[in-house]
């Protein structure tokens, strides 16, 4: 399994870095993200409504992927502690906007306190998405009655397969992860989740196993459904194609690659405004497994924090003032904005 | 040697062709963009058909651009290499196949 580059003590893993490499002008023709939004009448992006709530439980996972934006892996210690996850409590519970919990890591089962917090969101009648990477189900006896969990609490579990085949899915995200990953859609299944009329639902992830976009969400879920069906009789509700991000682990191989300028040239050239007004940023607060706020995941793992200074942590909550922010953009934006779009629910604009 | 025949940077000027002929341009364009759409054939079946046919008339730009969309589209190295090989034996049936019309002609000629 692949070491983070933090335990490498890579260049990369420090956020200034990633940041000062992203916004190095590389040749006349790349425009800024802030230029291009100028360009189309969308400067400055701000909040719509603070619906989604989404937390990052810790960078801890038992999984290595080889795109992971969180640098996230079994080497990794930080993970959010009851205390944070007391103030995230407050905060929900004070919020009536918020009307969503999307709790994600790492592995966030892997946090001890998960399931309590689980239970106490739900108390608040929020509803909950868990970012399960499947195979933690199966890896420790003390996470296989996950479904039942999720099931008892109405979770709507997201779960990344970046395809039908052993092949793209291990290359990604390691060897063997594509069984265990079918045998723990089989187990989601058979408790209810993915199957008509249950209202268990089981979406899945695409993200592109290489330095491309991914292709149109509708014909890939068309065909995720045919043959996950027909080769393993799993079922589920939706495809999200999510694009790669230019951030850490998936940037360390855009460049060790060579791929780097190829890629970002294809993101800024796909730039396509229509999905400007759905990115998930206008209406979603990321929170950090340390309690600070930020726009997005990614711009979490950049540590760029929400730009209202009055309301960066839990702590200092102020739902107003958070609500009036502008959105802190840099060039990864183009990750989101490219295409069909991409975010956390997959593409932003009708496809074709 | 400084130049050459094919520069893969060119790919993406190809839209630049419109410059001198716009309506034809269009045209094709369009026609090109029609062709490749979810249809009978479904749009991911297209592009494997492309990369095949990219080989036999062996065009470079045409292999880079059916190559990725091939594998973006989701077939493997496997699938697209057997694409390629469908290729090779269209062309090499091609030869072969006018093998019989030398016979045809040998066997006029000769006696």
């Amino acid at each position: 399994m692949i070491k983070s580059l933090k335990v490498l003590q890579h260049p990369l893993s420090d956020s200034l870095n990633q940041l000062a490499l992203l916004e190095s002008e590389r040749d006349s023709s790349q425009s800024s993200f802030k230029s291009k939004l100028e360009e189309f009448g969308l400067f400055p992006l701000k909040t719509s409504a603070m619906e989604i709530f989404q937390i990052n439980m810790g960078k801890m996972c038992n999984q290595a992927c080889r795109h992971c934006h969180v640098d996230a892996g079994p080497d990794r210690k930080e993970i959010m502690s009851r205390q944070t996850m007391q103030l995230c409590l407050k905060v929900l519970k004070n919020t009536e906007d918020i009307r969503t919990v999307d709790l994600t890591g790492g592995a966030p089962e892997l946090n001890p306190d998960f399931r309590w917090f689980v239970e106490e969101i739900k108390k608040l009648g929020k509803h909950i998405i868990v970012r399960c990477n499947l195979t933690i189900i199966l890896a420790n006896k003390r996470f296989n009655d996950l479904p039942d969990f999720f099931k008892l609490h109405h979770v709507e579990v997201v779960s990344s397969l970046p395809g039908f085949t052993q092949d793209r899915t291990d290359r990604q995200r390691g060897d063997g992860v594509f069984e265990d990953s079918v045998k723990a859609l089989q187990m989601l299944n058979s408790v209810g989740y993915g199957q008509e009329g249950s209202g268990l639902v089981l979406n899945l992830v695409y993200n592109p196993a290489g330095a491309f976009l991914p292709p149109s969400q509708m014909a890939l879920e068309k065909e995720y459904k045919m043959e996950l069906s027909s080769r393993y009789s799993i079922v589920f509700n939706q495809l999200f194609t999510i694009t790669n991000m230019p951030i850490s682990r998936y940037l360390d191989y855009l460049l060790t690659s060579g791929n780097y300028e190829r890629y970002m040239d294809k993101l800024i050239l796909a730039f396509n405004p229509e999905t400007v007004n759905n990115l998930m940023c206008r209406n979603t607060l990321s929170v950090g497994w340390d309690g600070y706020l930020y726009d997005c995941d990614f711009n979490q793992m950049l540590d760029l924090k929400v730009s209202s200074a009055k309301s960066q942590h839990l702590s200092e909550f102020d739902a107003d003032v958070l609500n009036e922010r502008k959105i802190v953009i840099k060039q990864h934006c183009y990750g989101c904005t490219a295409g069909s779009g991409s975010s956390c629910g997959g593409s932003l604009t009708d496809q074709v | 040697m400084d130049n050459h025949y094919y520069n893969a940077k060119d790919l993406s000027k190809f839209g630049n062709i419109a410059e001198y002929q716009k309506e034809l341009a269009d045209k094709f364009f369009s026609y090109y963009g029609e062709v490749f759409k979810d249809s009978h054939l479904t749009a991911k079946e297209k592009s494997l058909i492309a990369l095949a046919v990219a080989h036999a008339v062996q065009c470079p730009y045409c292999i880079d651009a059916y190559s990725s969309d091939a594998f973006e589209k989701g077939y493997s190295e496997a699938q697209m290499m057997e694409a390629v090989h469908v290729a090779s034996a269209i062309k090499g049936g091609a030869v072969l196949v006018h093998g019989v019309q030398m016979m045809n002609k040998v066997k006029e000629i000769g006696m």
